[in-house]
């Protein structure tokens, strides 16, 4: 690929690419993120592109594209297939309808009603990708590209407009303009604090040393999130164009992507647009002729969640252990190799293009009074519509869980909703008509974070959520500061003791005061926030707790110590199916023997429970009452009556 | 691992203490453990200790100092996972292969690692072996998937 030297330059290769793409050519974009090629998109983009060799159709120049995007986010339904140019969206497409798109679809223009959307409400069924609920309520600024063009192409990027940003930043503006402007957004950090993002890029360039570092934060570690991973799966050409742009205005000549490893993907799709970036001379020395340099290297993260934070993620960087410093100095001073060192999340530095071009305002006309513009939030748990919803702040969370998310799915009854991963805390159903931004959400005792929502239902146990978040965050502690090291172990004791039905009165007490004192006393973030999903679920759901340690009863049936599974001799047809798929054989029974469990070699999986047919039911839970003795051998056999005839 | 390959690894990246974490991952991607001859290679050629070797390897999720099995289990234990019943899930791998997260058993058949989260939250829980996504998990479900590897 030609180096390109000037905006007159890139406008021509612009023109170019355009030129050569027939808008109303067929197109089919099928979404290879992580999500869609674990249901298997691989083998449906093969398939693809066999059935097109096979008709020929690849060889009169290109009549039909295979694209391979990124994820739009509506990973339930995956593998996702949309045809251009009529928008048509096929979903959970596998690869032996391949024959029948191309034919039927793409040649044809029929639509093949089976794999359209079709809505649980109305019954609709709907054929345009736009006009699916899931995407309808959303604002798509950010990942809405992710469909339209393949990561692994620059020059797809540059179709849809892309570098244009930093023609004019470095073309029309003076750093300090970009700084203002970033300033005049509004616009807050992505990764979870929400700290103001123009004010932090003016710290760092105000500093006097002139050996600056810009980073991208992607060590996205919060269990549950992936809105990071699918920006830089589907679309890491708005990532470099923000981190260039931002290193112009702060006056940095070397970056840094600091990504984890546990997202091959991103690294790979990373490092190409890196290298596509330099080919064409949008990276390196006098970028587009503007006598600006700039070069970006890749560091994968090796597996520790407090990296994440910014002064762990500078010592990982260096090559060290990546545990955390005190603050001040800020890393705005004294950061990587003690230069003055700028760390965004990889969403903050997405939303730089897109102010470049449209304008502060154009960030301002979207969220609440203290937060501007949109936000990606992973929707996941219990919900219909698990994935990645785009949409502007403020909205209620009710409309995400509801109108976006499509509500609980079997029916049951919601519960809460997690937000801000480890450190965050849990929204119960009475605050569900809350608007979603950085300080509402402090305000019920959560935080935005970096943008995990875990949708929980009846089902969930918010004594074992607590207790999973302190055994992740015991595991992920650094150990180099005490009240974060011994207070998360002491409270995840207590709350395993809890959930065993060793709980003790005043227990609760006892989590409160431990949660105060290591949060007041962390060194970093990480333990500062760790008692929120104890305080939170306390503050909620205390009755729960309640449950665990007056009664030894776990109300939603997840604490293995507090439950058994029973199977009702009344209900039980024998059918023999929880028998055979029991995985540790303690289900005793034959033909026309009613089963019963061995409560000893019991590991209380719930397999039994899940599937005994719905027509019997007979498998039921038992949570703070005494199992049932077994029936007397005698009692066992079934007789049936069949046909009239008695057996 | 023979030294040429290690060589070669250590020749991407420059030869100073902070190449060490990459050149760590790099190496325990292709031998899939760090055995001792690599790291002490390492140490002389990056210049770091032997001893912050080991701590690095030993802070660091990703690293291991024993070798892995033929296949490697990674039963996700992310939040999403965690309330859809993922806990039972490893404990059913568990209880079948007879290790827990972070070991080997001796026929190094299986090794079995739990991972914070994948981001496949829709496939829900989720078990990968050897880079093979397995969604929708439940305990029965996971034996089934792992007859399938000798």
């Amino acid at each position: 690929m030609a180096r390109i030297n000037s905006p007159a330059e890139l406008e021509k290769f612009r023109k170019g690419i355009l030129s050569k793409r027939d808008p109303h050519k067929p197109c089919i974009a099928v979404c290879t993120g992580t999500g869609c090629l674990a249901l298997g998109a691989a083998k449906v983009v093969t398939a693809f592109k066999e059935e097109i060799k096979k008709k020929k159709l690849g060889t009169k120049v290109d009549v039909v594209d295979v694209r391979e995007t990124g994820c739009p986010g509506f990973c339930e339904r995956g593998p996702i297939v949309v045809i251009y140019p009529e928008e048509t969206c096929y979903l959970q497409v596998q690869p032996g309808d391949a024959e029948e798109i191309v034919s039927q679809t793409v040649l044809a223009k029929k639509v093949i009603d089976r794999l359209l959307y079709v809505d649980p409400t109305t019954g609709e069924k709907i054929v345009r990708e736009s006009e699916i609920p899931f995407y309808k309520n959303q604002m798509r600024h950010l990942i809405g590209n992710n469909i339209k063009i393949d990561p692994k192409s620059i020059e797809d990027y540059l179709a849809v407009g892309g570098y244009s940003a930093l023609v004019k930043a470095l073309g029309q503006m003076t750093p300090e303009q970009v700084v203002e402007l970033v300033k005049d957004s509004n616009l807050r950090g992505r990764g979870g604090a929400g700290f103001p993002t123009g004010k932090k890029w003016e710290f760092t360039r105000n500093s006097p040393d002139q050996t600056r570092y810009v980073i991208v934060n992607a060590d996205e570690g919060d269990p549950g999130a992936f809105m990071d991973r699918a920006l830089l799966e589907g679309n890491p050409f708005s990532v470099l164009e923000g981190l260039t742009i931002g290193a112009y205005a702060i006056g940095s000549h070397e970056g840094y992507f600091y990504v984890r490893q546990e997202y091959p993907l991103a690294v790979e799709n990373v490092t190409l647009a890196i290298k596509q970036a330099e080919e064409c001379g949008f990276l390196g020395k006098n970028i587009l002729g503007s006598g600006f340099d700039f070069t970006i290297r890749v560091h994968r993260g090796a597996g520790a969640f407090v990296c994440g934070e910014e002064t762990s993620l500078l010592m990982s960087l260096e090559g060290k252990a990546g545990e955390p410093r005190a603050r001040p100095p800020y890393p705005a001073v004294k950061g990587l190799w003690g230069k003055p060192t700028n760390i965004n999340n990889v969403e903050t530095w997405a939303n730089i293009p897109l102010l470049i071009n449209n304008g502060a305002g154009f960030l301002t006309s979207i969220g609440t009074e203290g937060s501007k513009g949109t936000k990606i939030f992973s929707l996941v748990g219990k919900v219909n519509n698990t994935g990645l919803v785009e949409v502007p702040m403020g909205i209620t969370l009710g409309d995400i869980v509801y109108k976006v998310g499509g509500g609980i799915p079997g029916g049951k009854k919601f519960k809460a909703v997690q937000t801000g991963g480890p450190s965050g805390g849990c929204i119960p159903e009475k605050h569900l008509d809350i608007k979603v931004d950085f300080d509402e959400l402090k305000k019920v005792g959560a935080i935005m974070g970096s943008g995990g929502m875990i949708v929980m239902d009846e089902d969930t146990c918010m004594v074992d959520v607590a207790k999973y978040f302190l055994n992740f965050l015991t595991g992920e502690s650094c150990g180099k500061c005490s009240p974060c090291r011994e207070g998360i172990r002491q409270m995840l004791k207590i709350l395993t003791n809890i959930s065993k039905g060793k709980g003790r009165e005043g227990d609760i007490e006892l989590l409160e005061d431990l949660s105060e004192a290591t949060r007041d006393a962390s060194l970093c973030a990480l333990g500062g926030s760790a008692p929120n999903p104890v305080l939170s679920t306390i503050h909620y759901f205390r009755d729960e707790y309640e449950a665990h340690i007056k009664e030894k009863r776990c109300p939603a049936y997840v604490c293995k110590e507090l439950i058994s599974y029973h199977i009702d001799p009344d209900k039980c047809q024998a059918c023999m199916i929880c028998l055979r798929k029991c995985p540790a054989e303690a289900i005793a029974g034959d033909k026309n023997q009613i089963h019963i469990i061995d409560q000893e070699k019991c590991t209380k999986c719930g397999t039994c429970f899940e599937v005994c047919p719905s027509r019997f039911a007979a498998v039921r839970r038992i949570s703070g009452e005494p199992v049932p003795p077994p029936i007397p051998e005698e009692a066992r056999m079934i007789i049936r009556e069949s046909k009239g005839k008695k057996k | 691992m023979d030294d040429d390959k290690i060589d070669k690894i250590i020749d991407k990246y420059p030869s100073d203490p902070s190449s060490l974490i990459q050149v760590l991952l790099e190496i325990q991607s292709e031998n899939r453990w760090l055995p001792k001859e690599a790291l002490k290679k390492v140490s002389k050629k990056l210049k770091v200790p032997l001893n912050r070797i080991q701590h690095i390897i030993t802070f660091y999720k990703a690293f291991s100092v024993v070798p892995k099995g033929r296949h490697e289990i990674h039963v996700c234990t992310g939040t999403a996972c965690h309330v859809r019943g993922a806990q039972r899930v490893l404990d059913t791998v568990q209880a079948l292969t007879g290790i827990k997260p972070g070991e080997t058993d001796q026929d190094l058949k299986f090794s079995l690692e739990t991972v914070n989260c994948v981001g496949c939250c829709a496939l829900g829980p989720v078990m990968v072996i050897d880079g093979e996504y397995h969604g929708k998990m439940a305990p029965a479900k996971s034996e089934d998937v792992l007859k399938n590897y000798e």
